[in-house]
């Protein structure tokens, strides 16, 4: 059987006035079923990965790949309105905040539902009964009033789960998370992530987990690919994080305070520009 | 000589039906020299201690005392030449067309500082950021150094504690260490007073020696970093968090 995704020497490039940027530089990873984490610092290219799955990179961005492709199917040399038709339907994303993402002048049950209808053929009545369904399943209480809210009269964790049924409720095979949890606070964070997990894991989805947080992902992902400026530095299992090789990933994880190991000064982690020119590492199944 | 004291403070917002009691009966001690860390979930009154504190909240009761002087509902600009604050979000908090230049010699001349251009270099030096930094503007900079630009400008007036909400929580890990340190550096340095926000445990518990854990706008538990680390906690709110980690 072939993987859901199997993306080879992808590159993100940005035309500057300073010449040409490389976002992401010649990365080639899969996802199977299973959680792949991604993590890196801000300008690692993580999220610029997540968007060019969805070829959601807009000029002057610029991206190529050798291959990329989808359950063995080609995304490359789809059209923009056949790309309409896999994203949400086959691959979704959910973004960190959702005080951005979802329409503040729609009631969120409206959206959900609107979310089902454009890729499956239900009528109005059956789509609400399923966007409550689905409400009820992203453990919100009282799910027939949660459907008549608007998005300001909703918390973040709240909004985030409802992004959450969003996503899900067109049953798509992949779900690209981009810093799900990173603008809830730390007591609802484990919840949505739990949420999150029990979905994926009982549709037998495959998911794309964005952070910047190295002991979120090792707890909560099965392998974990680790960028830096644009590359792949070292993929690892999620458990074995902590037994990591590569400097960067040793001097991400020394440079976290512990409580459990008290010290005066932290690590600072000392950059090698010898990194940025390594070849990166092949994150393919 | 303490240098902070809350004694039931209570701060509100709001009046009559649409009144929301942010922080209800706050009390602690932070000595002189020493740090002091408020933890929590976003709405359970930690910031908003902080602002009471430096008079960004007008509606409150109880007592506060800062360096043993009792503060009244006006603050006055010696007040602001002791007590300085450093805020979350660096990115929000820099004037997007004020030079760094500009930012540290405007807060130097408000508190009647007359070698402002011997101080700026200093000011930098001490933040660890070099003279190069001085005429550029807050988007030529990153996360960390904008952050430590707004150190700096909290620095300038020479104050004896600093209220840090949140200092890191906006930055990478390997530059939260860079900044962490620096905190510990300056402390030791000028023998400072931190009041430190923050969701993160174990950064609380890397800076501070004694924390709150609040709840609801209420100090449910305050217990020492050794306690802390023990796991030696009481309160199930606290265990809650603690699980988290």
């Amino acid at each position: 059987m072939s993987n859901l995704l199997d993306i080879e020497n992808l590159w993100v490039r940005f035309n500057t006035r300073n010449g040409v940027f490389d976002a992401v530089r010649g990365i080639s990873f899969s996802l199977g079923q299973e959680r792949l984490g991604i993590v890196g610092e801000s300008g690692s290219g993580k999220s610029m990965t997540g968007r060019a799955i969805l070829k959601l990179i807009r000029k002057p961005g610029l991206m190529t790949a050798d291959r990329m492709d989808i359950e063995g199917e080609d995304l490359l040399g789809k059209s923009e309105p056949q790309m309409r038709a896999v994203r949400g339907h086959r691959i979704s994303m959910i973004m960190q905040d959702p005080k951005f993402s979802l329409n503040p002048v729609m009631r969120v049950g409206e959206q959900i539902a609107e979310a089902l209808r454009l890729h499956e053929d239900v009528t109005r009545s059956q789509a609400k009964k399923r966007s409550i369904e689905m409400l009820a399943a992203v453990s919100i209480r009282n799910p027939e009033r949660v459907y008549r809210m608007y998005p300001h009269e909703v918390s973040g964790g709240m909004g985030q789960r409802i992004m959450i049924a969003m996503m899900l409720i067109p049953n798509p095979k992949i779900l690209i998370a981009d810093e799900p949890t990173s603008a809830l606070d730390v007591s609802v964070q484990m919840q949505v992530l739990e949420i999150m997990d029990k979905l994926v894991r009982e549709r037998g989805m495959g998911l794309i987990f964005i952070s910047h947080d190295l002991n979120l992902v090792s707890t909560f992902c099965d392998r974990v690919l680790i960028m830096y400026c644009g590359r792949i530095v070292e993929t690892l299992q999620a458990d074995k994080l902590h037994e990591a090789k590569h400097p960067y990933t040793r001097g991400l994880l020394n440079s976290l305070p512990r409580l459990d190991q008290p010290q005066d000064r932290l690590e600072v982690l000392v950059r090698d520009p010898a990194w940025r020119d390594e070849p990166s590492v092949s994150g393919l199944l | 000589m303490s240098g902070i004291v809350l004694d039931g403070l209570n701060v509100w917002f709001g009046e009559f039906e649409e009144r929301v009691d942010a922080v209800k009966n706050a009390t602690f001690t932070v000595p002189k020299g020493g740090s002091f860390g408020l933890v929590g979930e976003s709405g359970s009154g930690k910031s908003t201690i902080l602002r009471a504190i430096t008079g960004l909240a007008p509606d409150w009761s109880g007592r506060m005392e800062v360096l043993g002087e009792t503060l009244d509902h006006t603050r006055s600009r010696a007040f602001y030449g002791q007590v300085q604050m450093v805020f979350q979000d660096p990115y929000a908090s820099l004037h997007p067309r004020h030079s760094v230049d500009a930012v540290l010699s405007e807060t130097l001349q408000l508190h009647g500082f007359k070698d402002v251009d011997k101080r700026i270099g200093k000011l930098l030096d001490d933040v660890g950021l070099g003279p190069s930094f001085r005429f550029r503007y807050p988007h030529q900079l990153s996360g960390g150094q904008r952050q430590r630009v707004a150190i700096a400008r909290s620095l300038a007036a020479e104050p004896a504690i600093l209220l840090l909400d949140e200092p890191t929580s906006a930055l990478d890990v390997s530059v939260q260490a860079e900044i962490l340190n620096l905190l510990t550096d300056l402390r030791a340095e000028r023998n400072l007073t931190y009041l430190m926000v923050s969701h993160d445990l174990a950064v609380v518990g890397h800076i501070c020696d004694n924390i709150a854990v609040m709840q609801h706008g209420e100090i449910v538990e305050i217990l020492s970093v050794e306690n802390m680390r023990s796991r030696n906690v009481e309160h199930p709110y606290t265990k809650h968090l603690m699980a988290s980690i």
